[in-house]
């Protein structure tokens, strides 16, 4: 049995269980914290920031979604630095590639797009790097489209830890930085791809979707592999 | 081997090395190997066989000496004689003139060029008065890649002293009471560290040496390693002893092929002396050690990236807590430290925490080397004690600016650190004073500019690296440091106004707050330390951009 433990979280005492995320707890307890990278049931990377909260005792933000709550720990989730921060932290998504949702089959279905309103994003403040992306559609079904990734790893993780194909991995540094399928192939040449299309589902934007997909009319359905995680029993 | 025969053996290669009138150490540093030495080498072991003179001079190739623009260096021991610039062709008349005859050669003394009247007696020399070597002490002095050199000169008798004199507990005492700091950057105290080490139990643990030294211009971790590298081995044994790990890993930079080959080597040899491998000196203490090459990517250095790195992961970092002391190599906890940290190590065994804790300042005791380098008469390598002011490091050691030009300002810690304006030169170095002047202390990078340098370039020029070594994983750095960039290079060509760099300074702060790893978080030090220090220089860029857009 983990060690019941009395934590804070903005001002309000809660009692809870040694070995959870901050993340988990806030859950728990319906205080709603803005996530990008994490996915329920996948190896938290702590890679969007998004969730970042201040812990009284540390000089430094920490992630709700890697970081375990701790006795007596005094947690402040909504501060007015960290909404300015997260509202900053969105417009750089929106800077890196093109987002322009009107065009996109995710429009209305996306996670970024929602990410947005919540964090109050009026305007992009910094010029748009405009980079050149390819869109993959060698693939029978699916395509990725790299202009729409915001690099949360989702589908590296839910291919590895859960299909177990590891068809996805990552290449390049920085902004250059590109999700690749096997060795950097076109994803139709992929041996590993089991053609499962989990990574679809847990892609929070327009970067991956089945081919015929519509406009402002993408079907996914995350709760799926959750559901799937839990019922397999992964981690 | 036992410790009574390290000693009889230790006195015995000490007593050999007496039957030599001399000792002619060939600098075969990275500097000196660029310019030459390699020719020098085989020229004067040449030239003492050719005129007889093998049984009264020695010759060896030796690390490096510090001086490494005055490149190929050689010197002659007891007397401490340094040459410069030497060519195969130059060495028959030095050893005439200077060993046979006597006579030094004047206009071939270390800094002939820069002094009135160059010191026969180079120690005497301001470049070398000022600095204090407990971590170059062997460098420059010992064949690196002799094991018997590195025992002539005390090596392997903290080892000897830890395993059947002392106790892990102990050895981590001294380390604390010597107030030992990480040399890797951060100044994390070491012998806290290998505390929470020692206490985590498990079946296995790990020491890793970081050897990636990714700082532009920075080469104090090379050095040592080329120079000295069974100095790094016993301090890494002795870790290993001191928190009950078995298994250790150097991770070095494949760049580095000289260092990985010396301190291959040196695995070697101590392995063959039973100082590593299965019942160390005849204790019950095992610990070997592997080499990882490092393919160059700054992140690398990374602890944490490190680590996954060693595990056979793309190289990057994630998230701490938990620090790698809990949980690192497979889990499992282990300890990291830097090259240098290693370094300190057995001086701290073999004089004791206290005496090494004389040497500094209270708060940041002991050594620190530098690359200096940039717009100073000499550069090179230096090791000067904790608590040197800049000024004495820029003027004295390095004798000031060439070509008449004044200082403008000095920037430590590379990437990751700042530029120090005049006003501030006369502060001590250590990790508090350069953290409050906005800059970090760093491996040990000291570039000097003059006051031709524009500021907003030199931040643009660091950012550049970080946008380029950021390794993509988390958004404030992959994206933060490239719109930095991008706005710098706006304002550094006249094109930018006042909101720019509004945006640009708190777009700093996001990016330093946010960042998953130190690469982002101190990426826009160098950024906010000029603007800070040199704020005239982007002032004059927007007045320069408001005159271009009348
Ligand atoms: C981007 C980045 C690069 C780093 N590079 C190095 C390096 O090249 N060598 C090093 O020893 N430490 C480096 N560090 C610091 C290490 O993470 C770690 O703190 C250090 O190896 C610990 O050793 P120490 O306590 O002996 O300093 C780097 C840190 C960061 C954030
Ligand atoms: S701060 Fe930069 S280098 Fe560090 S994890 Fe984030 S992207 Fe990678
Ligand atoms: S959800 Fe925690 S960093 Fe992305």
């Amino acid at each position: 049995m983990p060690d019941k433990i009395t934590i804070s979280i903005n001002g309000t005492e809660i009692k809870t269980e040694e070995g959870k995320s901050i993340l988990s707890v806030c859950k728990e307890n319906d205080i709603h914290i803005p996530v990008m990278c994490h996915f329920p049931g996948l190896t938290d990377v702590g890679a969007c920031r998004l969730c970042l909260c201040e812990v009284k005792g540390y000089n430094k933000l920490l992630p709700a979604c890697t970081t375990l709550v701790a006795e007596n720990m005094e947690i402040q989730t909504h501060t007015e630095k960290l909404k300015e921060y997260r509202r900053v932290i969105v417009e750089m998504f929106f800077s890196e590639r093109n987002h322009m949702c009107s065009i996109c089959v995710a429009n209305t279905n996306c996670e970024l797009q929602d990410m947005a309103t919540e964090v109050g994003m009026q305007h992009v403040r910094f010029p748009f790097l405009n980079q050149e992306c390819a869109v993959d559609a060698s693939h029978p079904k699916y395509v990725i489209d790299h202009n729409r990734c915001i690099m949360c790893t989702r589908c590296v993780r839910v291919c590895s830890e859960v299909e177990g194909a590891h068809n996805w991995d990552v290449k390049n540094r920085g902004y250059n930085a590109r999700v690749i399928s096997d060795f950097d192939q076109p994803w139709g040449e992929s041996e590993t791809c089991t053609s499962c299309g989990k990574c679809l589902n847990v892609c929070p934007t327009g970067a991956l979707w089945a081919k015929g997909s519509v406009q402002g009319k993408l079907d996914k359905f995350p709760e799926k592999i959750t559901d799937l995680i839990e019922k397999r029993g992964i981690h | 081997m036992n410790t009574n025969e390290l000693k009889e053996l230790s006195e015995k290669i000490v007593e050999e090395g007496k039957a030599f009138k001399k000792k002619v150490c060939v600098c075969c540093g990275a500097g000196c190997l660029s310019s030459g030495s390699e020719a020098v080498l085989e020229s004067m072991k040449q030239t003492i066989k050719d005129k007889g003179l093998e049984s009264t001079v020695q010759v060896i190739p030796s690390g490096c000496m510090g001086p490494c623009n005055q490149g190929p260096l050689v010197k002659i021991l007891p007397e401490e004689t340094i040459y410069e610039k030497l060519d195969g062709d130059a060495v028959e008349a030095l050893v005439d003139d200077h060993i046979v005859k006597d006579t030094p050669q004047e206009d071939k003394l270390l800094f002939s060029e820069y002094r009135d009247k160059p010191f026969v007696d180079s120690r005497e020399d301001p470049f070398f008065k000022r600095q204090k070597r407990i971590v170059l002490e062997n460098c420059g002095r010992i064949n690196p890649e002799s094991i018997e050199d590195y025992i002539g000169v005390n090596g392997y008798q903290a080892l000897a002293y830890a395993l059947h004199r002392s106790s892990p507990e102990h050895i981590i005492g001294e380390i604390k009471l010597s107030r030992l700091r990480g040399r890797g950057g951060a100044g994390y105290p070491t012998g806290f560290k290998w505390e929470t080490v020692y206490r985590h139990v498990a079946d296995q643990k790990y020491v890793v040496c970081n050897a990636d030294e990714g700082d532009p211009g920075a080469f104090m971790d090379r050095s040592i390693l080329e120079g000295d590298p069974h100095r790094v081995l016993e301090g890494m044994i002795l870790a290993g002893y001191a928190i009950g790990a078995t298994q250790g890993y150097a991770y070095i930079r494949g760049e580095y092929p000289a260092a990985i080959k010396r301190f291959e080597e040196a695995l070697k040899q101590a392995r063959k002396k039973g100082f590593l491998g299965r019942s160390i000196m005849g204790s019950d203490f095992s610990f070997d050690v592997e080499i990882r090459i490092g393919a160059g990517a700054f992140v690398c250095g990374e602890e944490t990236a490190l680590l996954a790195s060693i595990e056979g992961k793309r190289g990057t970092p994630r998230p701490r807590p938990p620090y790698p002391a809990e949980s690192g190599l497979w889990g499992k906890p282990t300890l990291i430290n830097n090259v240098e940290t290693f370094a300190n190590i057995a001086p701290i065994v073999i004089s004791g925490g206290t005496a090494f804790g004389e040497v500094g300042t209270p708060k940041s005791a002991g050594t620190k080397v530098f690359a200096l380098a940039g717009k100073v008469q000499i550069s090179g390598l230096i090791e000067v004690p904790m608590g040197t002011n800049l000024r004495d490091i820029i003027f004295e050691i390095g004798g000031g600016i060439p070509g008449g030009h004044k200082f403008k300002a000095a920037q430590t810690g590379g990437p990751s650190g700042g530029c120090i304006p005049e006003q501030h030169l006369d502060h001590p170095v250590d990790y508090e004073s350069l953290q409050e002047l906005g800059s970090i202390m760093g491996s040990g990078g000291l570039i000097v500019m003059d006051e031709t340098s524009d500021m907003v370039d030199v931040a643009r020029y660091f950012m550049e690296f970080c946008v380029d070594e950021s390794c993509g994983k988390c958004i404030p750095c992959r994206v933060g440091t490239k719109q930095m960039f991008d706005l710098l290079t706006k304002i550094y060509e006249g094109r930018a106004t006042d909101i720019d760099l509004a945006t640009l300074e708190q777009l700093a702060h996001v990016v330093k707050d946010t960042s998953l790893c130190g690469l982002g978080m101190s990426a826009p030090n160098p950024l906010l330390s000029t603007l800070r220090f040199f704020k005239e220089d982007y002032i004059q860029h927007l007045k320069d951009s408001a005159l271009a857009n009348v």
